[in-house]
């Protein structure tokens, strides 16, 4: 067990896009208990040092294996394929036209229902998504397609964040 | 025949290796010390038997001060040498407080956090807080008769920022003492409340204060406390129903308040409306202003009416932390009212209509804070058994660095689990650029002016390059206390830059040298010898983690390596015994953890492989 061990061998799971969130969870805890450093307060400064580079060793994996996105950027590029979303920003028309359509709705959303449909069928869209990528890396092991679905993952991602935004503005 | 003692195994034995650690709730209006005695948590009296300190510090002439009770009762009289409420200044500028002009007493703000002027000169918050912070540690020292504290857990609220952090950590160093750990309100009166109740579940703490309100989403599962998500708003509590209370009144009556005195008599009364207000419909307000008895009835509806916006302030927070968390009011098990304030009827009300269900309020909510916080204390201290707790807290505020046109670019967002270490690449503006000027931001806001701003620092040597060639990975760091470091390096040449933040309104390390020397009662004598004690307190720590860390994995070391840590073992017990220098002292602890460093990394290797056995085997 070290240090540079991919997330996966750090939680005792199998590098796949499917994982169990109560288990990554339950594991996350587990290796916190181990590792913190107030498990380590009483045993002077090294210990402490050594136990906050796992402790946040071990935040790190879990932040990216319970997020399905990172997860899936972290096996893209695990496998050869970084997703690279500042250099590669080519998207298809179709999907930049659906993104076109909801920045429209949300300029147009006044209303808390408003937000709430919008809401909703991004939803819909990140779940349909997800789905997708599923099948891409565990079906078919096409990464580069799946690294371009995370791509178009980090757009949806981001426009959620502005619906929220829009939310709080309307004091929902 | 008196029968022999035998201990379990794996416990102290002697109760003099039961180190003391206490939990202290700094409170806006009132501050609490507690400690764990024979397994219980409780709240330490003072010698007249009273559990809380009010949070009140008068200066008088003459170098002399009163603290607490006696100088909360010279408040109308003394107005502007009596600090209350000084948590609100804590790690703040002029433009962040509100109520400054309803504020009885005199403040600078020559650069920096402010400070109040009194009869003894300037006193910054980090001093006067720290006088309330020594008087509780003095309170726990005569309690357990012991010269040495092995440490101290103390609170702050879940929504305080990198500056107001600093600051309590500031003022807990001036007044000796050992802080174990930083942790936040509401986790603390969690502790308190889960481990009595053995809950699992999503609960929310909601905690309104004197001066502040936080309020956090907890999962609880097994000893394990993990904060969700946390909001709330630092300058919102009691305090501001009390303003907004005498406002009211004067306006009945029909008067304005002219003097300091005339101030400080209106807050006071104020507060004593408002508590009254709590039990009874009704109430009457009176006060002594310009030397005359005025008195007014005020009703609850009154009351409630005029403060209906505070309240529902506190209900957005709420709503926005739900949010956060992803999760709606039909995922928690429970409400935990904590804090003065919720003493409210209409404070209860919004919080039970918002939710759906009757609050938790089961435990004292003036003292379940202090009462959590010496929980935690106790297992920091190592006294815990094998099913102790852990909690895993967040940031409550995201961090960042400036970017080009004043925008902030978000490195650490909020809520993230702590401790955390996050990296982004940044690179130059301009062909040949050599340095870069990095600035560390907190805040949720898109522009650098709407953040608070925790420190600059300044990264050099960068080879010249064309614009945007540079790689340079600028790396936060925040620690379990939420406590922030910032490293930025140039990916090609190696040349690094960093810096502990010590935001802009905290105290130098400088400045609080000059303070500790210049401080209350603090001989030099007293520092000697505290010092001493010290450094056996932490040899005697270490002597101990080594020793147990021996008997559980000494199979990890060779018969050479294990003959090294015994020879340091030795000498480092030695100088505990026979040296009076506490330099000495520290000297052979340092060196028996620089000789165990390689030891350490290789049990805790261990215990990272066994908690995932562990898991496996469950798994089965």
């Amino acid at each position: 067990m070290n240090l540079n061990d991919t997330d996966f061998e750090l939680f005792g799971v199998p590098a796949t896009f499917a994982q169990e969130r109560p288990a990554l969870d339950a594991r996350w805890k587990d290796l916190q208990r181990e590792a913190h450093p107030d498990r380590f307060a009483a045993q002077g400064p090294a210990a402490q040092r050594l136990a906050m580079q796992w402790s946040v060793r071990i935040n790190e994996a879990y932040q990216r294996l319970k997020d399905p996105v990172r997860r899936a950027a972290y096996l893209c590029e695990l496998h050869g394929a970084p997703v690279d979303a500042e250099r590669n920003t080519a998207m298809p028309p179709a999907f930049l036209m659906q993104q076109m359509e909801w920045r429209e709705a949300l300029d147009e959303a006044e209303s808390p229902e408003a937000v709430t449909r919008l809401r909703e069928e991004v939803d819909a869209g990140r779940a349909s998504a997800l789905s997708s990528l599923g099948a891409l890396i565990d079906g078919q092991g096409d990464h580069p397609a799946a690294a371009q679905q995370v791509r178009a993952l980090m757009f949806i991602e981001r426009f959620a964040q502005d619906v929220e935004d829009r939310a709080d503005r309307l004091g929902q | 025949m008196a029968l022999l003692q035998i201990s379990e195994p794996g416990q102290a034995p002697d109760p003099h290796q039961r180190r003391v650690a206490i939990g202290i709730d700094l409170g806006t209006t009132h501050s609490l010390v507690a400690a764990v005695r024979n397994g219980v948590a409780e709240c330490l009296p003072d010698a007249q038997g009273r559990v809380i300190l009010p949070s009140a510090v008068r200066y008088l002439a003459g170098d002399r001060r009163q603290i607490g009770h006696d100088a909360l009762a010279a408040r109308a009289e003394d107005p502007t040498n009596t600090i209350t409420s000084v948590k609100r200044l804590m790690g703040r500028g002029a433009a962040d407080i509100a109520h400054r002009e309803a504020m009885p007493y005199r403040l600078s703000d020559a650069g920096g956090m402010l400070k109040v002027l009194t009869v003894a000169g300037e006193k910054s918050p980090v001093e006067v807080s720290a006088e309330i912070l020594a008087t509780l540690r003095y309170r726990a020292e005569d309690t357990f008769d012991d010269d040495a504290l092995h440490g101290a857990v103390i609170t702050v609220p879940a929504y305080f920022d990198e500056g107001q952090r600093q600051a309590t950590k500031d003022a807990a160093q001036l007044a000796g003492l050992n802080v174990l750990r930083l942790i936040s309100e509401p986790t603390a009166a969690a502790i308190a409340y889960g481990l009595d109740n053995a809950s699992e579940g999503v609960y929310a703490v909601y905690d309104l204060g004197g001066g502040t309100f936080d309020i956090s989403i907890l999962r609880l599962a097994q000893g394990v406390f993990e904060v969700i998500a946390t909001g709330g708003d630092s300058a919102l509590g009691g305090d501001d129903y009390d303003h907004v209370l005498a406002g009211l009144a004067l306006e009945r009556l029909g008067r304005q308040a002219r003097t300091d005195n005339d101030r400080a008599a209106l807050l006071v009364a104020a507060r004593a409306a408002k508590e009254a207000l709590s039990d009874a419909t009704s109430a009457t307000f009176a006060a002594r202003l310009a030397n005359e008895d005025v008195r007014v009835d005020l009703s609850r509806d009154d009351f409630e009416a005029a403060t209906k916006a505070l309240t529902e302030r506190t209900i957005v927070a709420v709503r926005k932390a739900l949010r956060d968390a992803r999760l709606t009011t039909e995922d928690l098990q429970g409400t935990v009212l904590v804090g003065g304030a919720t003493r409210m009827p209409q404070v209860r009300a919004a919080v039970a209509a918002f939710f759906g269900r009757a609050p938790l309020t089961d435990l004292n909510p003036d003292e379940v804070v202090a009462l959590g916080a010496a929980i935690q204390a106790d297992q920091l201290a190592g006294n815990g058994g094998a099913d102790d707790l852990l909690l895993l807290d967040v940031i409550p505020l995201s961090l960042g660095i400036e970017t080009m046109g004043g925008l902030v670019e978000r490195i650490v967002p909020r809520n993230q689990t702590i401790p955390t270490a996050m990296a982004q690449d940044f690179t130059t503006y301009q062909d040949g650029q050599t340095a870069l000027a990095l600035h560390v931001v907190q805040g949720e806001r898109d522009l650098v002016a709407d953040c608070r701003s925790l420190a600059r620092f300044t990264l050099r040597g960068i080879p010249p390059m064309a614009a945007g060639a540079a790689r340079v990975r600028v790396t936060f760091t925040v620690d379990a206390d939420g406590l922030l470091s910032v490293a930025a390096r140039e990916q090609g040449s190696g040349v690094e830059a960093s810096v502990a933040v010590k935001p802009s309104y905290g105290l130098s390390d400088d400045q609080i040298a000059t303070m500790l020397q210049d401080s209350f009662a603090t001989a030099q004598q007293d520092m000697r010898s505290r010092a001493l004690v010290e450094a056996r307190v932490d040899a005697e720590r270490m002597l101990i983690a080594t020793r147990g860390a021996l008997d559980a994995d000494g199979d990890l070391l060779e018969a050479g390596e294990r003959g090294a840590v015994e020879r340091l073992l030795e000498a480092l017990d030695v100088a505990r015994a026979d040296s009076t220098d506490a330099a000495a002292i520290e000297a052979a602890t340092k060196a028996l953890a620089d000789g165990t460093e390689a030891f350490a990394a290789q049990r805790m290797n261990r215990g990272i492989a066994r908690a995932l056995a562990g898991r496996k085997l469950e798994s089965l």
